[in-house]
């Protein structure tokens, strides 16, 4: 029997990387997934994103374990679009137990725009906090819960460069630990437990593509500064989804407030 | 399959409380023991210690389980004492994998200016230079095994924040994190990574007793497990007044096993919020 049976997870940006790997990590436990991705470009985001393609494949890899899956293409950054997804999978699968909210970008390149800003700190700070408002109700309801928020080593240290996106990006993955904080106060009187993870480089098509590898190596300031203390380059999904199955869990039943790092040493070497 | 199948775990203070608590968990997973406890008074201890029986209880629970334990009386402020059983540990279960350097003590509430000298002196070679002595011992052998290793330091929430009336056992608990994070780096290249766990109360005989009633409850001339609990939940923002020993097993189980394998450098709150509060 699965850690999580008779559960149901709320996950964003589940198309691939990081939150297909949630998604399937949490189905192999027992859960059932209500998944959303925007499964479609945005213009300042230099590599490209998720397709509807992707998260037809997270589908099958969560039927294929015999759980049931809810798939929506939304955007994290329409609240109203966010919410009728997460509403039209809790009329299909019961209550929500557990909220990923993983969705994320990363417009880092040699070309960098101003409207970079805007939209990582959208998706990746106005985002988290979308997720957690349109589900928290559902928890309370629920009775409990626990909530992840998927910061970064960029969201416990000022690395990230000095581009538009890079420092929208480490900004956002700070704000979003004050999210949790607050979060972690207010629905602590509920038993909504309410923690971050904090990754190191991970092998996914965020971080794997050449416009990514061109920019890292542009610098070897920014080179080193994804230097692991651990001799690994990076590392992979299922260590993230690991780590949030641990938090998610009855093993992590009295864990809240909690920044994470999954991350190879990298933090302590600083 | 278990989750730490084929581990060897060396644990201290393990007659009883947490320590008997990770030996069963991580038993249940499939690992092997060594354990030690001191199972002797301390002067600076205000409470009953464990004791041999104690330890012979963690040993038959570890047993009853079908894995085996190499359990042994030792104190962890005699270097010589650790070490030999680290050693013959090795040598009858074939090798080491995980280090839970568990062992401690809570002392007796005094201002900083008014702790008894011998009773500071115990405090810091139990709590924090006790813990180095059991990484220390641990060290040659997780090398030796060629498979990296987990080394779990117990600190407190009080290794991340002060509390009144017990700065010998704060600052304990602080140097722990210090220790686990150069640890950390010197051992990383050989893939043995070193974590800490910061719980808040947890529900053993170290913190129910007298000591830790009026500690908590300086305002009652006779303060009970209640009067306690009323004051302990105050502290966490769940609403609890304190966690169990096998929470910290759990997250202990997490730490040594493969699914952490890239975690390391970490203090990590095991303590329904506190710290967060």
């Amino acid at each position: 029997m699965g850690v999580l049976e008779g559960k149901v997870a709320f996950i964003t940006g589940a198309a691939r990387g990081q939150g297909r790997s949630h998604a399937v990590r949490l189905a192999q436990e027992g859960a059932d997934i209500i998944a959303v991705d925007i499964a479609a470009q945005i213009d300042s985001v230099p590599y490209p994103m998720a397709t509807p393609e992707d998260l037809a494949e997270t589908v099958k890899q969560v039927e294929a374990l015999d759980r049931r899956i809810h798939a929506v293409q939304a955007d994290v950054r329409d609240r109203e679009a966010l919410q009728a997804a997460f509403d039209g999978g809790v009329a299909l699968l019961g209550g929500v137990d557990i909220v990923l909210a993983n969705a994320g970008i990363a417009p880092l390149s040699m070309h960098p725009t101003r409207q970079e800003w805007f939209d990582v700190v959208d998706v990746n700070l106005t985002g988290v906090y979308q997720t957690v408002e349109v589900s928290k109700q559902a928890l309370i309801d629920r009775g409990g819960g626990a909530i992840v928020l998927t910061s970064s080593t960029a969201g416990l240290a000022g690395i990230g460069g000095s581009a538009p996106g890079g420092l929208g990006y480490t900004a956002a993955k700070h704000g979003v630990v004050g999210l949790m904080r607050s979060y972690a106060n207010q629905l602590a009187e509920h038993s909504i437990r309410v923690n971050t993870i904090h990754p190191t480089g991970v092998n996914t098509p965020m971080v794997v593509n050449d416009v990514m590898q061109e920019f890292l190596q542009s610098d070897p300031l920014l080179s080193n500064a994804m230097a692991n203390a651990l001799p690994v380059p990076m590392i992979e999904p299922v260590d993230l989804s690991n780590a949030i199955l641990f938090l998610v869990s009855d093993a992590g039943r009295y864990v809240t407030g909690v920044t994470l790092p999954v991350d190879a040493g990298f933090l302590n070497k600083r | 399959m278990g989750r730490v199948e084929g581990k060897v775990a060396f644990i201290t203070g393990a007659a009883r409380g947490q320590g008997r608590a990770h030996a069963i968990r991580l038993a249940q997973e499939g690992a092997d023991i060594i354990a030690i406890d001191v199972c002797e008074p301390i002067n600076a201890v205000p409470y009953d210690p464990a004791t041999e029986e104690d330890l012979a209880e963690t040993v038959r629970q570890v047993e009853a389980l079908d894995r085996r334990i190499i359990a042994t009386k030792a104190d962890v402020r005699d270097m010589a004492q650790v070490q030999k059983a680290v050693d013959d540990g090795v040598a009858q279960l074939g090798r080491l994998d995980i280090v839970s350097a568990n062992a401690g003590i809570s002392g007796r509430p005094n201002r900083s200016e008014d702790i008894p000298d011998d009773e500071w002196s115990d405090m810091l070679d139990i709590n924090l230079s006790g813990v180095w002595r059991a990484v220390r011992a641990s060290i040659p052998h997780l090398k030796a095994g060629g498979r990296g290793g987990s080394v779990v330091l117990t600190s407190s929430d009080a290794g991340l924040f002060a509390y009144e009336n017990i700065s010998h056992y704060v600052s304990a608990k602080h140097g722990v994190i210090g220790l686990m994070r150069t640890l950390a780096l010197e051992l990383a290249r050989d893939m043995i990574r070193v974590n800490a766990i910061c719980p808040t109360t947890v529900d053993t005989d170290m913190v129910q007793n007298d000591a830790i009633y009026r500690l908590f409850r300086p305002d009652l001339e006779n303060p009970g497990k209640q009067d306690f609990a009323d004051a302990a939940i105050q502290m966490n923002a769940l609403p609890i007044p304190w966690v169990e020993a096998v929470d910290i097993s759990n997250a202990l189980l997490f730490l040594a096993s493969d699914e952490a394998r890239y975690i390391t450098g970490v203090a990590l709150p095991v303590d329904a919020g506190a710290a967060v509060k």
